[in-house]
């Protein structure tokens, strides 16, 4: 008994390492979602627009829904019950239809496996490394027909090796499991044997031969023919011997940060990604684009209008916004404007960087979420302030969505991104050369039409920012349907006065002195913030006010959410009261 | 008379529904299932519903010992039935009472999954716009906004308040989306209760309950019963209405997977829209509930 159940453990750890063919390529078709099966746990698996075949658990992590009824548009998979929607490659939840105005959080992902093409099938395994059998003698091949059998795998393939379809075949056990039928003229065929589950079995075949037309079709035949017979001969010997007991695949549990509501952060400045500068080209006059690749691993999930510290050769950190479109998710792509008087960070990747580099970034954050659910979206975009928007339009547009794009630049030479733009077709009006009475005025007739469902999102130079918000207001757009983002906060910070504060759940009191910052002093005391910029412009060290008046100093927070006094930039802002007891 | 197959003291001491009164409208002897087992069911020249336990599969015999007769009560128009010895009676839905209301069985759906399942997707907002399209639901009105939820001690339900939701023919006669308002209770954890803006009176308040009669773990028949006020659609139309929506619900939840809902709260990925199934789960812990769900392992 003990050695019995001993053979059983090492056969499951052997069989969930193994590479199995779940699938043709040919059961891909564009924007299918096709539902394989293998030691009893179901996949969904998809190929999106740029070729990638994704091989993820059947099952919505919200509700457990399988993906395999959802919606592949070409770069997400969108779940039928919600409409959540999960990123090509990373399978991280990129939007929750129910919440418009959040970002998810990055680490909601569903469960992916390893997955490879190759023969002409799509092979996966529960842990699976390494590569996927080499099939010498096969380079040449034509994939048959599968054949689904209500039989074991073992048993199945035991029968395999007496498998005859010319004179003088031979049949012999691979190290992989699979088997190799050779016949006397040296035409071979390979077979593997999926395990669905305890009891089913599909078999997938390829010939060492690449057959067209009329030839393929009457070998594909006498296989299909060949293959039947043996499914009922193997199918009723299976009938004659007990099932074996079902396997019951066990669901990786979601983190103990996802079971409950809150938001979690994480922590600290850190640049935990290393990325190589695989690209590196001007985009626009005095702007470059930068592609980074990942070195190893997957990159993490983005969502439109995310940005990625960037950690220079030269010490400094900057703050980049993504322009990739949905899907992207191989490689990050930010646009740099060169600002000579700025503190170093925009001529450093200019003149320094250069194609091939490694630099290491931090994962995606996102303080600038876009909704989805306006009837109409209008893109406000001042010189590089364009890049976040790009980001957000392409989502909207990708998932056709209505939305207008005001791009101003100083000429169009100036105008960068101009491939990603084109994809927005007459969406985009670019406005060039603009003197500022005049951006206003064009501002006014473009923002003319506030209404209900109806957002403005912009992203600029400062003095266009508050131009905008300004005639925003005044034309009648409610605060929460103008969303922007700073570039950098020029406030002139005062940190000259001293309080106390307190930590509702961390149970602390601290003195914040003058000359120091509430993040400071947070971090000298063990509790590690996430924080990005540190100018007050990004949003990432926002913490909740339960008690105290607050001096905001940031450009983060809209006017009405600092006259609420909810939240507060620890980075920048400063008690009004003596004392401020924050959520942490 | 043999066992029960279901072992949950829980479940096994509730009442439940096995079927509309109209189904035995003839007289006839109907068969049906409650909690894995057969349950037979008449009406009497009396007038007088009865259910029992068949002990011979073949036979619709009416038994003639009274003492295995399984205790029975006709309310909302469908007939209950236990196993046990409940604690409390049937739920109360006042509105059922007022006369000027007009009460229809709207359906009656087997559906391949557990009854909590089944609940959770009837208290549910945010499908709306991607299950039931244009109907109760339309991109891009997707929010679900804050609600309130309460679990009343008093009378040991589920209520969530304040629930709106977008819907883009929020009343009849109207041409525009607008929100509407949702109450919804669970006052029986396979039994729900919602309540929506009447489009006929501002001030009160259309209903429509599901009873969830659960066949086995992992199958139900949903029994779904509106009382409104509506002097104008005709009973057909508003049973096609139920039912289309119902139809559209049915392959999202044969979908669902693992089919007994998890109580585990790490299981799947709640949400703010999801207050009130958290709610609902944590009530169904508390209860003690096996049946239909896979406990929590803690």
């Amino acid at each position: 008994m003990t050695r019995a159940i001993k053979r059983e453990a090492i056969m499951t750890t052997d069989l969930h390492s193994n590479w199995y063919p779940i699938a043709s390529s040919s059961d891909l078709p564009n924007r299918h979602v096709y539902q394989a099966q293998l030691l009893g746990r179901e996949f969904a698996v998809w190929r999106a627009d740029d070729g990638y075949v994704n091989v993820w658990e059947n099952r919505c992590l919200h509700r457990g829904v399988r993906l395999s009824i959802g919606i592949n548009d070409g770069q997400e998979l969108k779940c039928q019950y919600h409409g959540w929607r999960y990123a090509n490659r990373t399978a991280g939840c990129t939007y929750i239809p129910a919440h418009p105005a959040d970002a998810p959080s990055r680490t909601i992902c569903n469960n992916t496996y390893p997955a490879q093409e190759a023969h002409g099938m799509v092979w996966a395994g529960e842990m699976a490394v390494g590569e996927v059998p080499a099939l010498d003698g096969f380079e040449a091949a034509t994939v048959l027909r599968p054949i689904p059998l209500n039989a074991p795998q073992e048993m199945v393939s035991n029968s395999l090796l007496a498998y005859s379809f010319a004179d003088g075949c031979s049949g012999a056990p691979n190290e992989d499991g699979s088997v190799t039928i050779t016949a006397g003229d040296g035409a071979a065929v390979r077979f593997y044997v999926q395990p669905v589950n305890s009891n089913h079995s599909v078999i997938r075949g390829i010939l060492n031969k690449e057959l067209t037309g009329s030839e393929r079709l009457s070998s594909l035949k006498l296989h299909d023919w060949k293959l039947q017979e043996l499914r009922s001969k193997v199918e009723a010997e299976a009938a004659q011997s007990e099932p074996l007991a079902p396997m019951e695949p066990v669901f990786a549990r979601v983190s103990e940060l996802l079971s409950e509501l809150p938001h979690e952060t994480t922590d600290g400045r850190t640049a935990e990604l290393r990325v190589t500068v695989a690209e590196k080209s001007m985009t626009a006059e005095g702007i470059v684009s930068l592609r980074f690749d990942s070195i190893k691993g997957q990159l993490p999930t983005f969502q439109p209008g995310a940005h990625i510290d960037v950690h220079l050769q030269n010490g400094l950190i900057r703050q980049y916004s993504l322009t990739n479109g949905p899907g992207e998710t191989d490689h990050y792509t930010i646009g740099v404007k060169r600002e000579p008087d700025s503190r170093g960070g925009s001529v450093s990747i200019h003149d320094e960087v250069k194609k091939g580099d490694l630099l290491a970034v931090s994962a995606p954050r996102n303080n600038f979420p876009l909704r989805r659910d306006a009837v109409h979206t209008i893109f406000v975009a001042g010189g590089i302030g364009v890049t976040p928007l790009i980001s957000m339009a392409r989502t909207l547009n990708s998932q056709g969505h209505s939305f207008e794009f005001h791009y101003f630049v100083q000429s169009k030479n100036h105008a960068a991104f101009k491939q990603e733009m084109g994809e927005f077709d007459k969406a985009l009006t670019l406005h060039e050369g603009l003197s500022p009475d005049e951006t206003g005025a064009k501002l006014r007739q473009v923002l003319s039409a506030p209404g209900d469902s109806r957002h403005v999102y912009i992203c600029g130079p400062g003095p266009m920012l508050e131009a905008t918000r300004d005639i925003a207001d005044a034309q009648g757009w409610p605060d929460g349907a103008i969303h922007f983002e700073y570039f950098k906060n020029t406030t002139e910070l005062d940190d000259s006065n001293s309080f106390q504060l307190d930590l509702a759940r961390s149970a602390m009191t601290l003195d914040v002195p003058a000359g120091k910052t509430i993040l400071e002093v947070l971090r000298e005391n063990g509790i590690n913030m996430a924080s990005s910029c540190e100018q007050g412009a990004c949003g990432t060290c926002r913490v909740g006010v339960i008690e105290g008046d607050v001096i905001h100093q940031d450009v983060y927070l809209s006017p009405g959410e600092k006259a609420e006094g909810k939240s507060i930039m620890t980075c920048v802002s400063r008690a009004a009261s003596d004392r401020l007891i924050l959520d942490i | 008379m043999p066992e029960f197959t279901c072992k949950d003291p829980v479940a096994l001491n509730l009442w439940h529904v096995i079927a509309s009164v109209e189904e035995v409208a003839d007289g006839s002897v109907q068969r049906t299932q409650l909690l894995g087992d057969q349950v037979a069911f008449t009406q009497r020249a009396d007038g007088d519903f009865i259910v029992w336990r068949p002990t011979d599969s073949n036979s619709d015999s009416v038994p003639s010992d009274p003492a295995v007769l399984l205790p029975v009560q006709q309310k909302y128009g469908y007939i209950w039935t236990t196993f046990g010895t409940p604690e409390h009676d049937i739920f109360a839905i006042p509105e059922f009472d007022e006369s000027d209301r007009r009460n229809i069985h709207a359906a009656t759906f087997g559906v391949h999954v557990s009854a909590p399942r089944a609940i959770e997707n009837f208290l549910d907002m945010g499908h709306f716009p991607y299950v039931h399209t244009d109907i109760l639901g339309a991109e891009p009105h997707t929010e679900v906004k804050e609600y309130y939820v309460d679990v009343s001690e008093e009378r040991d339900e589920i209520v969530a308040t304040n629930c709106k939701f977008w819907q883009p023919i929020a009343a009849a006669g109207s041409t525009d989306g607008a929100d509407v308002d949702y109450i919804y209770r669970v006052p029986h954890p396979y039994c729900s209760v919602l309540y929506k803006s009447c489009p006929g009176e501002e001030s009160r308040l259309d209903a429509i309950a599901v009873f969830v009669q659960p066949v086995d773990e992992e199958h139900v028949r949903a029994h779904m019963m509106l009382t409104l006020i509506d002097e104008v659609s005709a009973d057909t139309a508003i049973r096609l209405f139920q039912q289309t929506i119902f139809g559209q619900d049915k392959p999202i939840l044969e979908n669902q997977y693992p089919k007994r809902l998890p109580l585990d709260p790490r299981a799947e990925t709640p949400i703010r829209a999801d207050k009130s199934a958290i709610a609902y789960r944590r009530w169904l812990t508390g209860k003690g509930i096996t049946y239909g769900v896979i406990p929590s392992a803690a």
